[in-house]
């Protein structure tokens, strides 16, 4: 597998791990470039997962993970659009990120998210395909959406409640609130906590210890104990172009935009 | 952290983890100031400071009862709140 370096993404492999680095500007907004890439990621990687033994998702911009969606390329793209082409062009783009969350979420290697500050919206469900989360102590995850008068559309509301329950959704997705590490990792969202900078580094001593194990069984283990919430997941994408039309959405996509506000990110 | 912590230590303890972490002197940091202007943070660095004051006084603040707050004396009210 070739080291790159793109627009939003960098990849390289060394000793059996993956590692795949966010580096857009500002933070991480997950857009039709990022996008791009990480079907590019796929293809490239995809080939080598039944030899390497962990994928290890990180990034390099301090701000933190990564802050969502791009909604400045969500709102421009849109209002260029009619109604019914709007729609159309979101679920495009929804089937395609769904592809590439569900192929990281199912990969037969054992995932890690090394994540810091801003793990905010598509960012926090990027997080969320991973086996392990390991993070930062000053990370703050969030599902903002609701703000904008939408929900989540990365998949991360059936992968939370897979993962740890229904009323960690509800509180979550229905409060828009962001709760820091301590809190996270007593609902069992991280697995483990490190100083400040720290996240790379421990993913990466993780990632060594999980190369002592057999690949085969490992895969096995994580395909008996991770499900994918294939039904939930379909039902997502159609709530949430269902909701896409909507005049609230419009409106909050333009506030989030044009605001001079001081805590755009703050419910 | 104790009972008998006061609005005042309460609001002198955040001036002093912002002095700290943000680099502004202390004395150049009151009450009433301003605190996206004082500190020249952006929201980001809001919820870096949410999350220091979290830490630091074992709590858990909602951001949303941030909404609004701008000053030192009211935040530390809603942390008092929840001591």
């Amino acid at each position: 597998m070739k080291p790159f370096r793109g627009k939003a993404l960098s990849w390289h492999m060394s000793e059996g791990v993956i590692e795949l680095v966010l580096e857009r500007e500002p933070c991480n907004e997950i857009g039709s470039a990022t996008l791009t890439e990480l079907e590019q990621f796929l293809g490239e990687s995809e080939p080598v997962w039944k030899t390497a033994h962990a994928l290890i998702i990180s990034s390099s911009r301090k701000e933190g993970f990564c802050a969502g969606a791009d909604l400045r390329e969500l709102y421009e793209r849109s209002q260029k659009l009619a109604p019914a082409a709007r729609v159309a062009g979101v679920r495009d783009f929804l089937e395609r990120i769904h592809r590439v969350m569900n192929a990281i979420d199912t990969a037969p290697l054992t995932t890690i998210a090394a994540v810091h500050g801003v793990t905010f919206g598509g960012g926090f469900e990027l997080a969320l395909t991973c086996d392990l989360i390991i993070a930062d102590k000053m990370t703050r995850f969030c599902f903002p959406e609701l703000r904008l008068g939408l929900i989540p559309g990365f998949g991360g509301i059936p992968r939370l409640k897979r993962d740890l329950g229904n009323a960690v959704v509800r509180d979550l997705l229905l409060t828009g609130r962001s709760i820091n590490v301590e809190k996270a990792q007593s609902v069992g969202l991280v697995s483990q906590v490190t100083g400040e900078g720290g996240a790379l580094r421990v993913a990466r001593a993780t990632a060594s210890q999980l190369g002592k194990f057999d690949r085969e069984t490992a895969s096995a283990a994580k395909r008996f104990i991770k499900p994918l919430p294939h039904d939930e997941l379909r039902r997502e994408i159609e709530l949430f172009c269902e909701m896409f039309t909507r005049p609230a959405v419009e409106a909050g996509l333009r506030k989030f935009v044009e605001s001079t506000d001081a805590l755009p990110y703050l419910p | 952290m104790s009972r008998m912590t006061t609005l005042e230590s309460t609001t002198d303890e955040i001036l002093k983890l912002a002095s700290a972490h943000f680099g502004v002197p202390r004395d150049q940091l009151g009450p009433d100031d301003d605190f996206f202007r004082k500190l020249g943070i952006n929201s980001l660095q809001a919820l870096d400071l949410l999350t220091r004051i979290e830490q630091h006084f074992h709590i858990e603040l909602p951001d949303y009862e941030l909404q609004g707050v701008t000053d030192f004396r009211t935040l530390a009210e809603r942390i008092q709140s929840r001591l």
